[in-house]
């Protein structure tokens, strides 16, 4: 019967399309959260998501000096609290770099593992994700956490190093990492596949 | 080592009042003794020992820095239980550079070779008993009585009639009796301090802030000063653009002056952090022409070259062909590599100059009065005499501060001659220090043993390659001897173990990187590779590691055997039962006098060595302050693990050295450091001798030992990197 | 050039210096407080140590544009404090400083890691006591007296 065959035809082409696009979305998706993946693992804050009970510093991301710990806050110990040394803005005279409440990020987010080699970018979306690790935060609230938290943003205006030169930054601007951010969480905050 | 010298007391009035001894040498080395003319003593007033205040306080000149060592309190100590003077009056100070002062062995004045309590014991023990000696005659004249009828404690002379006077009201007439000649000392059961733990006399103030250091000095009208120095060791200035540097607010001049080799450009202002921002503000360009650029890498090819055949021999005895005749499977061959390291006492090197045309004044932290002094001298046109040089308390040496080409106060005078009649406080700064040069030189060591059927070994052939610390400087004659720097083969050549066939020599290469001690000298090194092999051996023959040393040790080795035993008898409860992943590491070596014994309980923790308890048996002879001695141990074995450490070494690339401050050479922080040291000492009654260096070289390998049996691996280089 | 109000060891005191000068070097050379110490100068050794606000701070590296109206404390008031008093107490009764240099950061230190916690594990001494460099070796000296300090401050010593 014609009229079946033409409806046959019109609902294989919509369900083609269908399908051609949730992929799209999806790989989309998967490549906004490599260029959030790509700031992440950068050294500006991949060195406070550590695995282990010290923080990293520098570009080759070597143990912090003075044996600082993490502490059971992650804001140091005693004697040595993170806050001591790093006040609440960069001192570029000194080369010590600054922050509101400077303190290691929770082991639930960490990135590396315990020899201090970045995680994968499919086990670090997977963390991100992963709601009963990352304080409950829904993508929206991912996405605010991107915009608005202080020590996040500092990366992008990391201060002088103690020669006198500038911390080098993430790889994309701040402004690229909020709408890399957008796009991933838009598209369902999707993970790339493999361990 | 017996000392043979001469001297005399001086008594004068003081002119404040009170007592006022000294002691004058007319020899200096008594090598020089025989067949020599006398010499007239020279009198440098108002220097002295003693000095009884009308107030009763007793001050005490020290002959030598105190840089952690406790020497201001030893030595005062000595001298205040042969007077009988009451402790709690006495206050040491460290004397400034005259002759009065020098080491009556040495022959100048300085503190290192761990030879203060060994050099000056007996003399002052002499000074206390002479000047109890005057004050009882005077109080037997005041009382129309005999000294024999009057005794002495705590500052107070007794007659025999219930007479009592206290040693201030006697000084003054203490002052004009006649020095004896002769003087009974103290039966060692009469000592009141000698022999017991007695606390240090400079805690309270090193606690509280108020104690001044070199580096805290503070003068009226005084420039602080930096000084940018070639990044490779002897280049010069060629250009230097110091715009910028001379608008920060605060700096006053900038100019270039000459260094000890080279030039570098001086920074003057009125504080630190100015002369800091300004220096790191200069644009200078260096002629590096005609300058060797050491490398690290080079270095290592070349002396492990050297080290393959032997060089100028250090000692050799038995049959030097015994190796030949042992089977490749009996022996063992093993090369040793050791890195540059860097004293980095914690306080910065530092020295405040003035000049005055006529005269000088120096004020400086210096283990080497008497050569710092002459330098001084010799850089502002004076003659030493014309120098006052103060000593001020330091924070740390390590011989960091006995430099025999005294290039800090060189550098100091170099600015204070351009800005006559202003103090100028010197500074260098981390940065400076650790690559400023003047490291523990690398070493480079290569063994052959042959090891007989019953364990022990029948032949040893060792070739050490290493930079003179001395040839070039003032101490070549006493140390060097037919090519071989003995500073560089102590602890191997002059070994203690009966090795009957034995081969060492030495290879000193000359290389553009500055050398100096480190504590304990060539023990650093040596120490380190006897012990190692030694345990190894012992490993081979299945037999406990202090057993074996015992059998191997010459017999007349009495203090290595007298620690052996002690350290046998204090860890036999626990060494043979330590928790799983806990291994024993035994160690035993002999230097400047002292013997230690060493045993450490090991894991491993964090890929790193964990170290729970450490143990060590002494013999010093005498002790004379066994609290100071304590403390020396326990610490000392904590400066030793630099050693040892991931981060402890000074690495040079095209002649620049590669690390910066603490963050790229990094010591022992708590966490490295044994968690609980015990220290257990020989009883003698033989000659007091060193404990300011023994302490490091027993530590190192006796951890490495204990790592040994736990990953079964040999470590030869270092630092440890990774176990 | 600028001028700051401080309050240090609870006195009143003004400066007039460079804002970027670290607050080590105006308490050393402008307040002629050199009871704290420069050590390296990248806050890698401690010897600086004092209390801002109450918390252990290397004033090394810290610019005096900083600090605001936090108090600050240097071993020169820490005997003020009961606990600053058991600790140097501790320090001089179990024989601890060698060349003495590290001490006041050491004291310091250790003072803050006692306030916050006053019956420290070995574990809660070698962390918090973990970046305080001494060349001389001093550790196990430190260890007896944290312990010996803390046991007079339970005693109600301090």
């Amino acid at each position: 019967m014609p009229g079946l065959r033409a409806s046959l035809s019109l609902s294989a082409i919509i369900i083609a399309a269908a399908l051609w696009a949730a992929p799209s979305r999806t790989v989309q998706g998967v490549a906004a959260w490599e260029q959030v993946y790509s700031v992440l693992t950068s050294p500006r804050c991949i060195n406070c998501h550590t695995a282990t009970n010290y923080p990293q510093q520098g570009d080759d991301r070597h143990r912090h000096v003075a044996n600082v710990v993490r502490g059971p806050e992650g804001k140091g110990v005693p004697g040595l609290n993170c806050a001591g040394c790093h006040q609440d803005t960069n001192a570029d005279s000194t080369g010590v770099p600054g922050g509101h409440n400077w303190h290691l990020a929770p082991l639930e987010m960490r990135w590396q593992d315990i020899n201090d080699r970045p995680l994968s970018s499919a086990a670090v979306c997977r963390q991100l994700t992963d709601r009963s690790r990352n304080h409950n935060l829904d993508g929206p609230g991912l996405l605010k956490h991107h915009e608005e938290e202080p020590l996040v943003k500092w990366a992008w205006n990391p201060g002088l190093k103690p020669d006198g030169t500038a911390r080098t930054l993430p790889p994309l601007t701040h402004e690229q990492f909020i709408a890399a951010t957008r796009r991933w969480v838009e598209a369902g905050t999707p993970c790339p596949t493999g361990k | 080592m017996e000392v043979n010298r001469r001297g005399f007391l001086r008594v004068s009035f003081a002119a404040a009042g009170g007592l006022v001894v000294s002691l004058y040498l007319d020899r200096t080395a008594p090598a020089q003794e025989v067949g020599m003319p006398r010499q007239p003593a020279k009198v440098y007033p108002p220097d002295a020992f003693v000095n009884i205040r009308p107030d009763g306080m007793i001050t005490i000149q020290v002959n030598r820095l105190e840089f952690g060592q406790g020497v201001q309190t030893a030595l005062p100590m000595v001298l205040a239980d042969e007077m009988d003077a009451d402790w709690n009056n006495v206050i040491g100070e460290l004397a400034p550079a005259a002759d009065v002062y020098k080491d009556p062995l040495f022959g100048i004045q300085i503190v290192g070779g761990s030879g203060s309590i060994a050099h000056s014991y007996q003399q002052y023990r002499e000074l206390g008993a002479k000047t109890r000696a005057m004050l009882v005659a005077a109080a037997a004249d005041r009382w129309k009585t005999t000294p024999d009828k009057c005794r002495t404690e705590a500052g107070v002379v007794h007659g025999p009639s219930g007479q009592s006077a206290t040693y201030a009201e006697l000084a003054g007439e203490a002052a004009r009796k006649p020095v004896p000649a002769t003087v009974r000392l103290k039966n060692p059961s009469e000592f009141r301090l000698v022999g017991k733990r007695v606390k240090r006399l400079d805690s309270r103030p090193k606690c509280d802030g108020s104690l001044k250091f070199g580096l805290d000095l503070d003068l009226p009208g005084m420039k602080v000063a930096l000084v940018a120095h070639p990044p490779v060791f002897g280049g010069r200035v060629k250009k230097v653009n110091d715009g910028e540097a001379r608008r920060v607010e605060g700096v006053r001049e900038i100019f270039e002056i000459p260094l000890a080799k080279g030039s570098g450009v001086a920074v003057v202002a009125d504080k630190y952090w100015p002369a800091k921002q300004a220096r790191s503000l200069l644009n200078i360009e260096w002629d590096l022409s005609g300058v060797e650029a050491a490398d690290s890498t080079e270095l290592w090819t070349r002396y492990k070259q050297l080290g393959q055949t032997p060089g100028n021999v250090a000692g050799a005895r038995g049959d030097q062909n015994a190796l030949e005749k042992v089977a490749a499977g009996n022996r063992i061959v093993a090369e040793y590599e050791f890195p540059f390291l860097a004293h980095s006492p914690m306080e910065p090197l530092n020295t405040t100059v003035r000049f005055d045309g006529d005269r000088a004044e120096v004020w400086a932290g210096s283990q080497f009065q008497t050569v710092d002094q002459m330098a001084v001298a010799e850089v502002l046109g004076l003659k030493p005499e014309q120098v006052t040089f103060h000593t001020e308390m330091a924070g740390g040496g390590f011989g960091r501060r006995a430099v025999t080409d005294s290039h800090v106060q060189r550098e100091a005078s170099e600015i204070a001659k351009r800005l006559k009649g202003t103090p100028v406080k010197l500074v260098w700064s981390r940065e400076d220090d650790v690559r400023g040069g003047y490291y523990r030189p690398m070493h480079f060591h290569r063994v052959e043993i042959g090891v007989g059927a019953d364990g022990f070994p029948v032949a040893w052939n060792h070739v050490i390659v290493g930079q003179s610390l001395l040839m070039g400087t003032p101490f070549e004659s006493m140390l060097v001897k037919n090519g071989v720097d003995e500073t560089a083969t102590e602890g191997t050549a002059d070994t203690l173990y009966n090795i009957t066939n034995m081969h060492v020599s030495v290879h000193h290469p000359k290389v553009n990187v500055p050398v100096l001690w480190w504590r304990s000298v060539g023990h650093t090194h040596n120490a380190f590779v006897m012990e190692t092999l030694i345990d190894e051996l012992a490993t081979r023959a299945k037999m406990d590691p202090i057993a074996y040393r015992r059998k191997l040790l010459k017999p007349d080795a009495k203090k290595p055997l007298s620690t052996l035993d002690l350290l046998d008898k204090q860890t036999a409860a626990w060494r043979s039962r330590l928790p799983k992943g806990h291994a024993l590491g035994i160690s035993c070596h002999e230097s400047f006098g002292t013997g230690v014994a060493c045993a450490v309980d090991v894991s491993i923790e964090n890929k790193r060595p964990k170290i729970h308890r450490a143990v060590l048996a002494v013999d010093c002879g005498v002790a004379v302050n066994p609290l100071t001695i304590e403390s020396q141990f326990q610490a000392g074995v904590g400066f030793g693990l630099t050693q040892l450490m991931a981060k402890g070494a000074i690495t040079l690339k095209n002649g620049i050295v590669e690390q910066r401050n603490f963050d790229g050479y990094v010591p022992p922080y708590i966490g490295d450091a044994p968690v609980a040291v015990d220290v257990h000492i020989v009883p003698s009654a033989e000659a007091p001798t060193g404990c300011g260096e023994p302490p490091v070289p027993v530590i190192s390998p006796a951890v490495v030992n204990a790592l040994a049996r736990l990953t079964g691996k040999r470590y030869r280089s270092l630092p440890l990197v990774s176990i | 050039m600028a001028t700051f109000q401080l309050t240090v060891n609870g006195q009143r005191r003004e400066v007039n210096v460079d804002p970027s000068t670290p607050l080590l070097w105006v308490l050393r050379e402008d307040l002629k407080m050199t009871g704290t110490k420069f050590g390296c100068g990248i806050s890698a050794c401690g010897a600086c140590t004092v209390h801002v606000g109450g918390v252990a701070t290397r004033s090394c590296i810290v610019p005096i544009s900083h600090v605001g109206d936090r108090p600050i404390i240097t071993i020169e008031g820490i005997s003020n404090d009961a606990v600053g008093r058991a600790v140097q107490d501790a320090w001089v009764d179990q024989d601890v400083v060698q060349c003495g240099y590290c001490q006041s950061g050491q004291i310091m230190s250790a003072v803050a890691l006692l306030k916050s916690t006053s019956r420290p594990t070995d574990q809660n001494i070698e962390e918090s006591m973990g970046g305080n460099l001494c060349r001389c070796g001093t550790y196990p000296r430190i260890r007896a007296a944290i312990k010996s300090a803390a046991a007079q401050i339970n005693k109600g010593g301090a």
